[in-house]
């Protein structure tokens, strides 16, 4: 057993650390506001860390570090799911702009499932960040229940007709792309019936609205597709398998926790504590404070070693399946949990928002306590979480 | 024992929860969150002539007489709703401490304009770096003559931009303990020298800062004996946290309401999300908070409004209802799932 890192992976993970702190700007941790978990904010807010975000994921493409560990054919670094991994935890922890949906999710499962020419059509352009994916999974009535989803796409000639409506799309308005399923064979078994596509975001007959969340910020859309036309050639993989590698999809979306950024927020917060006076007293020496404190670092600990261990799996070969949600569950719900200590811990003032000279831990109290409220809903909430680690992973009977 | 309402009771909850339910619609919470006075005037003057902002004030000063369990039962009503409007700050804190503190020459100035609708009014008390409670109050007040001239500041003053009159906590006394050495003032919020500063919080309601940088107060505005604010602001405290908790049970129950017909309604794996147990678990852990915080909380009302020393069940109350109301509202958020993030849906509130 070694719990620590090899000398490689040492060296890797200064290599990261010193590119951070010399590509992004010396502020941008404290402009981000990203709540870790929570799917509410995005920095493309202002158009000037807009602007630095495109810039930095240019590099990053640059340094070959949006496909660390895919293979060297595709444009891939064919490093380990390790360094992936240690890559992954140093950007969050200093909320780089994010590893994206077209890197995290499509890259990996089309690398994993599509055809020769899938891989030739998308693989460079999503290894160069040229372009951004959005997902376009859930529909009104599928959300949790995402096998039921009504949208179809029906083939005419050498094209694919879709139709219907998508939901909580979030970044649908600012990506290139739709990672997109549909019915594809209404008769067949619900899980037999669906297909994967990738829908060009231009297509006449796609319309995107706003929808507004309630930290106050345009993340969501809901998308509607109206006889959109779609090449055969961006069916990825086969017909009607779409289930199947959408659940592996997810599989990898559930691994993109952002675990750095948990550690990022509690350093911050601890910081805050220590420097902070209630009624005369140091805010650290109330043992109730102590006590929220010491807890949940101990939970940021666990989520860690739950973070490491599905890049461990997936260098010994493995998939990680009962273990990305057991990760999932465990970052979401601390998402949520640091949240409400982070209110208590602050009492009156936590309720005051960035720019009150009053607000304690630059106002992200309220920003947070709105943020995780996504966090344990949004790429399946912890109740299929839970019910996916209790079937799939102890085998208790579904029925 | 009986733990019902009575029957004058039930009519004015179920009035109550009418007349909100139809002045005070999701739309129009939404509509005031930018709003500088946060409420409309007529939903106000409506609420005058109903007669709520004289329900603890007693006959002979213009009011209706009610008890403190009335109270209590309209706070729930306008909690159901997120009713924001002056009527904490003027009904709860203003006019109990006047009751309780006040000459007879100032109930007979003052009362009869709270209950009338006349006069608003806001609590001073916190000052930065401090909780809850005295301790870290540090605003002098130092006698001049006639007058007393305050100089501080203090945070978190609701209503503070409207009010017509801002009770103050403020130190008399150099060797102040937690008990004594403090006195409240009654004063007039267009006095030269008062300023307040909108604080922008998370929630609908409108707080202040407010600056008191030398201001004059008449000798004839101190509320209460001097130096004797301890013992007025611990009645006033038990009072004021009673209240805040009917509001939150009024809260809680809209939050369960929601969510527990959203869950008999909305379809996935082709059958109501209600009929997963992992549903109706989170539904029956609701059931526990939301009726076990009523009852806390009315027993607190009750022993208040019957005049038995109730500290220990308000602190119960408070402690439980407030952490049973995260609770369930994190709940209704997990069980409405993604819509319950969105600015549209009402369970944001």
């Amino acid at each position: 057993m070694e719990f620590g890192f090899s000398e490689q992976e040492l060296a890797f993970r200064e290599e990261v650390e010193a590119f951070l702190q010399r590509e992004l700007p010396s502020d941008w941790p404290e402009r981000s506001r990203h709540w870790p978990g929570g799917y509410g904010t995005i920095e493309v807010q202002d158009p000037q860390m807009a602007a630095i975000a495109q810039e930095f994921r240019r590099k990053l493409a640059q340094k070959g570090w949006f496909t660390i560990a895919w293979p060297k054919e595709y444009g891939g670094k064919a490093h380990t799911y390790m360094q992936q991994a240690i890559f992954d935890e140093r950007m969050s922890y200093y909320r780089a702009p994010n590893v994206g949906i077209a890197t995290g999710i499509a890259g990996p499962t089309i690398l994993r499932f599509g055809t020769e020419e899938n891989k030739r059509d998308w693989i460079p352009r999503i290894a160069n960040a040229e372009i951004e994916m959005w997902l376009a999974y859930s529909e009104p009535d599928a959300g949790s229940d995402l096998a039921s989803l009504q949208m179809t796409a029906v083939e005419e000639g050498d094209e694919y007709v879709i139709n219907g409506q998508k939901i909580w799309s979030t970044i649908a308005h600012l990506a290139d792309y739709a990672w997109l399923i549909a019915k594809t064979d209404p008769d067949a078994h619900r899980h037999r019936s669906v297909s994967l596509f990738v829908v060009d975001n231009k297509s006449p007959g796609v319309t995107i609205r706003p929808l507004i969340n309630i930290v106050g910020v345009h993340s969501f859309n809901e998308v509607f597709f109206d006889n959109v036309r779609v090449p055969k050639r961006n069916l990825i993989g086969e017909k009607n398998a779409g289930f199947y590698y959408l659940m592996v999809a997810l599989d990898f979306e559930r691994l993109l926790v952002g675990i750095g950024g948990f550690r990022r927020v509690f350093e911050e917060l601890l910081e805050c504590v220590k420097q902070a006076q209630r009624d005369g007293e140091p805010l650290g020496k109330d043992s109730s404070v102590r006590r929220k404190l010491a807890e949940i670092a101990t939970k940021i600990e666990i989520a860690y070693m739950f973070f490491w261990r599905t890049a461990e799996m997936l260098d010994k070969g493995l998939v990680p399946n009962v273990e990305s949600s057991v990760l999932k569950l465990t970052t979401t719900e601390l998402s949520r949990h640091l949240a409400n200590v982070v209110m208590e811990i602050f009492g009156p003032y936590g309720q005051l928002e960035a720019g009150s000279e009053w607000a304690p831990f630059r106002g992200m109290a309220p920003r947070g306590y709105l943020d995780c409220v996504s966090a344990t809903i949004g790429a399946g909430t912890s109740e299929i979480q839970r019910s996916i680690i209790a079937t799939r992973g102890l085998g208790l009977p579904r029925k | 024992m009986d733990l019902d309402l009575t029957q004058e009771q039930r009519i004015l909850k179920s009035s109550a929860r009418e007349f909100l339910k139809k002045e005070y619609p999701p739309s129009l919470l939404r509509e005031m969150k930018d709003d500088e006075r946060g409420y409309p005037q007529n939903l106000w003057d409506q609420m005058v002539d109903l007669g709520w902002t004289g329900v603890l004030i007693p006959e002979k000063y213009g009011g209706i007489g009610g008890s403190f369990l009335d109270l209590c039962i309209l706070l729930e009503a306008m909690g159901e709703v997120c009713c924001q409007s002056p009527f904490f700050s003027t009904v709860v804190l203003g006019a109990l401490a006047i009751l309780s503190a006040g000459r007879e020459e100032q109930k007979e100035a003052l009362l009869p304009k709270i209950a009338d609708g006349d006069l608003i009014f806001a609590l001073a008390m916190t000052e930065p770096g401090g909780w809850y409670g005295t301790y870290n109050i540090a605003m002098s007040a130092k006698s001049d003559k006639d007058d007393y001239i305050l100089d501080g500041t203090k945070l978190f003053v609701e209503n503070a931009h409207l009010a017509d009159y801002i009770i103050c906590v403020a130190c008399t006394n150099e060797s102040k303990t937690s008990e004594g050495g403090f006195t409240l003032f009654l004063v007039d919020s267009k006095s030269p020298g008062v300023k307040c500063v909108p604080m922008k919080t998370l929630g609908y309601d409108k707080q202040c800062e407010v600056i008191f940088d030398k201001v004059s107060v008449p000798k004839g505005n101190v509320l209460g004996k001097v130096d004797q604010a301890g013992s007025i602001l611990e009645k006033l405290q038990d009072q004021a946290t009673v209240a805040k908790c009917a509001e939150l049970v009024g809260c809680i129950q809209t939050a369960f309401d929601l969510t527990v017909a959203y869950a008999k309604e909305r379809k996935q794996f082709g059958r109501p999300i209600g009929s997963f147990q992992a549903v109706q678990h989170h539904c029956a852990n609701m059931v526990v908070d939301v009726d076990g915080s009523r009852f806390i909380t009315y027993q607190a009302a009750w022993k208040i409004s019957e005049g038995i020393p109730a500290s220990l069940d308000v602190a119960m109350a408070k402690a439980w209802t407030s952490s049973a109301s995260r609770r369930v509202t994190s709940l209704a958020h997990q069980i409405h799932g993604a819509i319950s993030f969105t600015e549209e849906y009402d369970a944001e509130t």
